[in-house]
């Protein structure tokens, strides 16, 4: 039989990750001052586990890279060598070295191994330096897996076939063997299977009747096997009962005796036995030759997993608590659904009142269906937090800054999706605030603050929203020093009068880096407006709060999910659009006297001192309208990426939650459009994306804001 | 249809021995540690356990222990899975009454052929 290993990959790699963190965050708390052994204990299990499991997976590399740093973690469980800051830093950089093998495996591609090999060479030194390690297990294991050479599995008395001679064995079980499970007939049967056995019971063991414990084994055998196979075949098949069984094995010919065993030296010959079981299992490879040659198997295992991990599939875990409510749920979808069917089978207007009890309660199950199954979409946010505590610990290392992280809400779900894009903006607002934000220790003991700052990361969720805080207790950001880079920049006009709050975002804009020396950490001014970018991306906002002096804090809000928008429905002749409703600022009937066209094309509208260019929709899509005049229909006003326009359309409908479809998979990409729905009534609803849609219009929209700046 | 115990605290691990037993025709039932597979051992008849040794809450070879002191499981063959082939681990787990071991890695075929030993 065969069997495809690669079916269990995705599963391997998903808990390899998993006993990487685990392995990361224990570490992390590990003081070398005050070991606790659980700890120990729990990432020891860890590294164990993925060694096992890359073993058995076929990634020998990684089986082999593991098995360096277990045996230093073995050695701090064991006590047989103190841990030290400098040993957890090793095995600190190993988890990384780790993450990036797996990560290669996981994504198909060879792995770079430069990193993996260099770090190993530090470990082998590590471990051969300082304390000498009192022999563990590992050490014997490795040294004896190198002793199996096919020449010493050939160099036993030889085969020579069952007519020459045969092997006699002595097999004296320890009278309690059937209570750790083993029979002595089974052994007797395996040997059988090896060639033909003569068996002669012994039974002068045997105590009187009376005293008789039916439990246990008084019985011996003497057995002759004719057949051609090696002594560690032989023994094989004792080999879970040789430590507490006499077992004698010897070859007879006819002429001499070739060699005697006793249990002593069984003992020697079994540690060659298996490590030989472990070097064939490494041979999974249907189609590999399996000769037993350890070197030759690894070689090839090392090109192996690369093939097969191709096909990589997506997958999230859920607890079962979700997927428990969820078939709740379908089992009272089912009782509604017999219910209706009972009405509809025979109804009549007096039915009518059941019926429709019937359907508001579908329209609840629908409700509650959806947002379970939304939630299982959803993952806890410690899954992007747990990687701060060491980045924190890593990057305040390297700036010579003390800082202590904060994790709040770190149970608080999203969105799968959400979460990973959100990840990398995270970790670059962190690094600004450590690099930018909080002071070194000197300055913070100057300004009577207390030497160690203060970082907190925070998550909540808020209406349909998670908000993430990120806070500091550093200097905050100083209006001044940004207006002065601001003008320097060419940002803003030297005599222009903008509030601290306006002067603070500024930090968003493109092109602008706040820290006077720029650090290899963060800041070359391409920081904060790619973050408030990708930040939008996900439909969502960032907003600053920053006292000089007192710290700052940056506080980001985002949709729990992507695949639902909460909408404004609009009418466009006989089309519905829909707009995203956080994008709205406001909607209005337009006068007569608020509006003035420019350059020839684009109307713009007066709202309370400011200048809004009108982009007609319909133009856009191509539709034809019931009003072309924009005192007729409704003019929304939109927002994005800190741009106003107004959107001319016929009439607004309803607000309401919509679930995205995409474009791109259903048919094809098209600018100004995220997405579609479908609407109650059947009908495809188109979604604008604002931002797509001032890219279309984005050249008429500059012409008009040149126009105005000229005409002011 | 001979029933078999499988408990381990890796889910790929779970899954590959789970889908190789059930392809040769076992009935499994899985234990993620040593405490999940001693209440469904008691709660269950089982011909056969196979368990992982290092497990968090209780481990393989304190499961071994806790087995045998079962009326019901004082003779059923016990099978530990380990990655550790030293001496020393093994004899503890021999101690504790284990019936014999696999060491990993092994191969699906080696598990069946393993499993075969012990159960007819």
């Amino acid at each position: 039989m065969s069997i495809d290993l690669s079916q269990f990959h995705q599963v391997f790699f998903e808990e390899s990750f998993e006993g990487l963190d685990i392995m990361e965050s224990g570490l992390l708390e590990l003081s070398p001052d005050a070991v606790n052994s659980d700890d120990i204990n729990t990432i020891f299990r860890a590294a164990h586990s993925i060694k096992g499991g890359a073993g058995t997976f076929g990634f020998q590399l990684v089986s082999d890279f593991t098995h360096v740093v277990e045996t230093l973690l073995d050695q701090y469980r064991a006590g047989s060598r103190p841990v030290t800051q400098s040993g957890v830093d090793l095995i600190l950089e190993s988890v990384d070295v780790l993450r990036a093998l797996l990560q290669d495996l996981q994504a198909g591609s060879s792995p770079d191994t430069s990193a993996s090999d260099a770090l190993k060479k530090q470990f082998e030194i590590f471990l051969s330096a300082e304390t000498e390690p009192e022999p563990s297990s590992y050490s014997e294991e490795q040294s004896s897996s190198q002793r199996v050479t096919p020449t010493q599995l050939e160099s036993n008395p030889d085969s020579a076939g069952s007519d020459s001679g045969h092997w006699a064995i002595v097999f004296k079980p320890s009278a309690d063997i059937v209570q750790t499970g083993n029979e002595p007939f089974r052994i007797i049967r395996e040997l059988s299977e090896l060639g033909t056995v003569s068996v002669q019971v012994q039974t002068d063991r045997l105590p009187e009747f009376t005293t008789l414990d039916p439990e246990q084994i008084f019985l011996y055998w003497h057995i002759q096997l004719y057949a051609s196979c090696t002594k560690e075949v032989v023994l094989e098949v004792f080999e879970w009962v040789i430590d507490d069984s006499k077992v004698d094995i010897e070859w007879v010919t006819d002429q001499e005796l070739v060699t005697v065993v006793d249990n002593q030296q069984t003992e020697s010959t079994q540690e060659s036995v298996m490590p030989a079981t472990e070097a064939i299992g490494i041979d999974t490879v249907p189609d590999e030759t399996t000769e037993n040659q350890p070197g030759e198997s690894q070689k090839s295992m090392d090109s192996k997993p690369v093939r097969a991990a191709a096909v990589e599939t997506q997958s999230i875990r859920v607890s079962i608590d979700k997927i428990d409510s969820l078939i709740n749920m379908v089992g009272e979808l089912v009782i509604t659904q017999s219910m209706l069917g009972q009405i509809g089978h025979d109804f009549s207007v007096d039915k009518l009142q059941r019926l429709q009890e019937g359907l508001m309660q579908l329209e609840q199950n629908t409700r509650e269906m959806q947002e379970s199954v939304m939630r299982i979409r959803m993952v806890p946010i410690s899954f992007t937090f747990s990687r701060f505590p060491r980045l924190v610990r890593d990057i305040a290392k390297k700036l010579g800054k003390k800082i202590n992280l904060q994790l709040l809400g770190e149970n608080t779900e999203l969105d799968k999706t959400v979460m990973e894009k959100i990840g990398d903006p995270l970790v670059h607002m962190v690094r600004n605030s450590m690099d930018h934000g909080i002071e070194s220790p000197e300055q913070r003991l100057a300004h009577g603050k207390p030497a160690e700052g203060q970082l907190t990361l925070n998550a909540y969720h808020q209406g349909g929203y998670i908000v993430i805080e990120i806070s500091d207790d550093g200097k905050g950001i100083d209006p001044q020093v940004i207006r002065k880079k601001a003008i320097q920049n060419g940002l803003i006009a030297e005599d222009e009068q903008l509030s601290d709050q306006q002067l603070q975002e500024l930090i968003f804009h493109p092109g602008l880096s706040t820290a006077e020396a720029v650090s290899d950490l963060s800041g070359r001014g391409v920081g904060m407006d790619v973050v408030k970018r990708n930040i939008q991306e996900l439909k969502g906002t960032v907003e600053l709060v920053s006292k000089v002096g007192e710290g700052s804090l940056f506080r980001i809000k985002l949709p729990l999910t992507l695949s639902i928008l909460d909408g404004q429905l609009l009418r466009l002749g006989d089309e519905t659009f829909v707009l995203p409703l956080t994008s709205i600022i406001e909607s209005i009937e337009v006068r007569r006297e608020q509006v003035s066209t420019v350059a020839g094309e684009t109307d713009v509208i007066v709202l309370r001192d400011e200048y809004v260019p009108v982009v007609r929709l319909y133009e856009v899509f191509n539709i034809e309208p019931v009003n072309k005049s924009l005192f007729d229909g409704i003019v929304v006003v939109v927002e994005s990426a800190n741009q106003k326009i107004g959107l001319h359309v016929d009439d607004l409908l309803a607000q309401q939650q919509v679930v995205i479809k995409s474009l791109d998979t259903n048919y094809k990409r098209i600018e100004g459009l995220s997405g579609a729905t479908i609407l109650g009534d059947g009908t495809v609803a188109l979604i604008v994306d604002i931002a797509g849609l001032l890219n279309i219009v984005g050249d008429k929209i500059d012409q008009t804001s040149v126009a105005m700046k000229t005409a002011s | 249809m001979s029933k078999i115990l499988a408990a381990d605290d890796s889910a790929s691990m779970r899954q590959m021995v789970t889908f190789t037993l059930k392809g040769a025709g076992f009935d499994v039932t899985e234990a993620v540690d040593g405490v999940d597979a001693l209440s469904k051992a008691k709660s269950g008849a089982f011909d056969l356990v196979l368990s992982d040794v290092n497990m968090p809450n209780m481990d393989g070879i304190e499961l071994v222990k806790n087995l045998r002191a079962l009326p019901n499981y004082k003779f059923t063959p016990i099978l530990m899975l380990t990655t550790e082939s030293g001496t020393d681990r093994k004899m503890a787990g021999k101690e504790a009454g284990a019936t014999g071991w696999i060491v990993k890695p092994f191969n699906p075929e080696q598990l069946l052929s393993t499993i075969k030993r012990v159960l007819d």
